[in-house]
């Protein structure tokens, strides 16, 4: 689907963000993009949607390289949700701000109208069709953001930073819908540096520091692997660094999840007794 | 927990029944908040997005009930001013608040400034106006930035300015609104231990209105969570996070907490109930240990 062949980019203030990235995205995959601030994430994905062109190297979408194809054409494919919904939003109510790519796309009417109900309900806006996003609180902004992108159907979504601003709820809200476009077949990326939602939602995970990635795996390979996270200046999930300093019981060191971790250590504690 | 002070505890804000409703707004947004914090205490204030942090927040530093009108019934103290009786310029020299995003706070053009600016309304004198920037600059950790523009510096240290400019008045009581949210897990980390040190070392009452409890949860000793505009839990951290209701109600229970809880639920008692990841593997250590001894 996304196939990223060695690339560079420079943004014209001489900082390089990426520094010879290399990464295949295939169709349906569930992708989490790790990194601290400033390790390239962000600048990676805007090249997946055209928003940038690498500067040296490659990137082809659904088989047509970036550098050919305008960004209104990659974005039918490719959906971008903003860390900061207040960059994307601008219309004067929730229904309009929906609306607003698929009339640009040239939708029929009557197709525009069906896709907009859909969204809305989607992600339980109904009752807010007629009001102005910026009443809306910063987490039903995001959502607002989210239904406009998903309204005209893209195959690959990309989220970046999701859970910011999102308390414990919604963010069990959010894994469960990500895990149900994921399901539906759509390709879901996310941007994000919240160790604890990964550990929930277990994608496949890319790590990034200083414009490379510096590794790629299961989330529970990466997130436990010291060397690793402390390259990428990651804290590690709670859980994993609990079994961290537990090596010594010889017990595994790779648990993220809390059910798991409950189970290692009864079955530790019944062997034992 | 407080400080003692010739033999009695101090307390900083006091409020009793509060109730407020916003212009327009069909439902009070708090309802009968009665709380009291102590002078020097780190209060985590949580609870699901929309359910009055904010509010109440803006209670505190005399926003509510000076710039926002509506309904406000009962009674709120702080550094012992009616806040009703009070203006915010008075209060301000009491309650510094740092918000969300700290590029709504900054404007100035070079660090050193945004974080005079909030002294030169005070009218202060240059030179101990300078001193006290320097000051400020120090405690925050970000002397090497003073020239720097704010807009040019990463998020994490923009966010250290604009506490520095908070820190510049100072206030005996510091709220932060969710200061945290833009940042990465390490800049956050940061971010709390420049809180945690203000509050230790200069004695400084911090209310973190906070989700992320898993880092911020070991700074605190006194955490509030409210719902729907209600005081639910008042407590000592591991009373609240260790409770069933913090749970219901969707707070962000540190995992190292929920484990301890699922332990429990499967039979397995750890002695005290674990914060963090550092305590959590302490205790179930002496679990082992004994185990297998």
């Amino acid at each position: 689907m996304i196939e990223v062949k060695d690339v560079y980019f420079t943004y014209p203030n001489n900082v390089e963000a990426l520094k010879g990235v290399s990464l295949t995205i295939r169709s349906g995959d569930f992708i989490a993009i790790m990194g601290q601030n400033g390790a390239g994430k962000t600048t990676l994905v805007k090249h997946f949607n055209g928003l940038l062109k690498p500067t040296k190297g490659t990137v082809v979408v659904d088989g047509v390289a970036t550098r050919e194809e305008s960004i209104a054409k990659l974005s039918r494919k490719v959906g971008f949700v903003f860390q900061n919904p207040d960059n994307q939003l601008f219309c004067e109510t929730v229904e309009n701000e929906v609306a607003f790519a698929l009339r640009n796309f040239g939708f029929e009417k009557k197709v525009i109208q069906k896709r907009v109900e859909w969204a809305i309900n989607l992600l339980g806006l109904t009752r807010y069709r007629q009001t102005s996003p910026f009443m809306l609180s910063g987490g039903e902004r995001k959502r607002v953001a989210l239904a406009s992108v998903l309204a005209w159907n893209p195959d690959v979504v990309i989220l970046d930073e999701p859970t910011i601003g999102q308390d414990y709820l919604q963010k069990e809200k959010l894994r469960q819908f990500i895990v149900q476009l994921n399901a539906q077949g759509k390709t879901v990326i996310i941007v994000t540096h919240d160790v604890e939602f990964v550990a929930e939602c277990n994608p496949h995970v890319v790590l990034m520091a200083q414009g490379k990635i510096v590794g790629e795996g299961d989330a529970k390979q990466i997130l436990t692997d010291r060397k690793l996270v402390t390259e990428a200046s990651i804290v590690p999930p709670q859980i994993s660094q609990i079994f961290m300093e537990l090596a010594d019981f010889g017990l595994p060191t790779d648990v993220i999840d809390v059910y798991e971790a409950r189970d290692i250590l009864l079955e530790f504690l019944e062997s034992g007794s | 927990m407080a400080i003692q002070v010739t033999g009695e505890t101090l307390v900083i804000i006091e409020t009793s029944n509060l109730t407020y409703t916003y212009p327009g707004g069909t439902e009070p947004s708090l309802v009968d908040v009665s709380l009291t914090i102590e002078k020097g205490e780190f209060v985590i204030l949580t609870g699901p997005s929309g359910c009055g942090k904010t509010t109440l927040c803006r209670c505190l530093n005399g926003l509510i009930p000076h710039f926002y009108s509506g309904k406000l019934e009962g009674d709120i103290t702080v550094a012992g001013l009616k806040v009703s009786e009070h203006s915010i310029y008075e209060l301000a020299r009491h309650v510094g608040l740092v918000f969300q995003n700290p590029e709504n706070q900054l404007f100035a053009l070079s660090v050193e400034k945004d974080v005079a600016f909030g002294l030169e309304n005070l009218g202060l004198p240059r030179e101990h106006m300078r001193r006290r920037v320097d000051w400020a600059l120090q405690m925050t950790g970000i002397q090497d930035l003073r020239e720097r523009a704010p807009h040019e510096l990463s998020g994490g240290q923009q966010q250290r300015v604009a506490i520095a400019s908070v820190l510049a008045m100072k206030p005996d009581v510091m709220v932060l609104d969710e200061p945290t949210s833009f940042l990465d897990p390490l800049g956050a980390q940061k971010i709390f231990e420049v809180i945690g040190d203000l509050n230790k070392k200069l004695g400084i009452t911090v209310i973190l209105v906070e989700h992320r409890l898993d880092l911020a949860s070991r700074y605190a000793n006194h955490v509030i969570v409210i719902d729907k505009g209600k005081v639910v839990l008042d407590g000592k951290p591991l009373d609240v996070f260790g409770s069933e209701r913090a749970r219901l109600i969707g707070v962000g229970i540190p995992k190292a907490t929920r484990l301890y809880q699922v332990l429990r639920e499967s039979g397995v008692h750890l002695n005290k109930v674990p914060v963090n990841s550092q305590e959590a593997s302490l205790l179930l250590q002496e679990v082992l240990t004994y185990d297998r001894g």
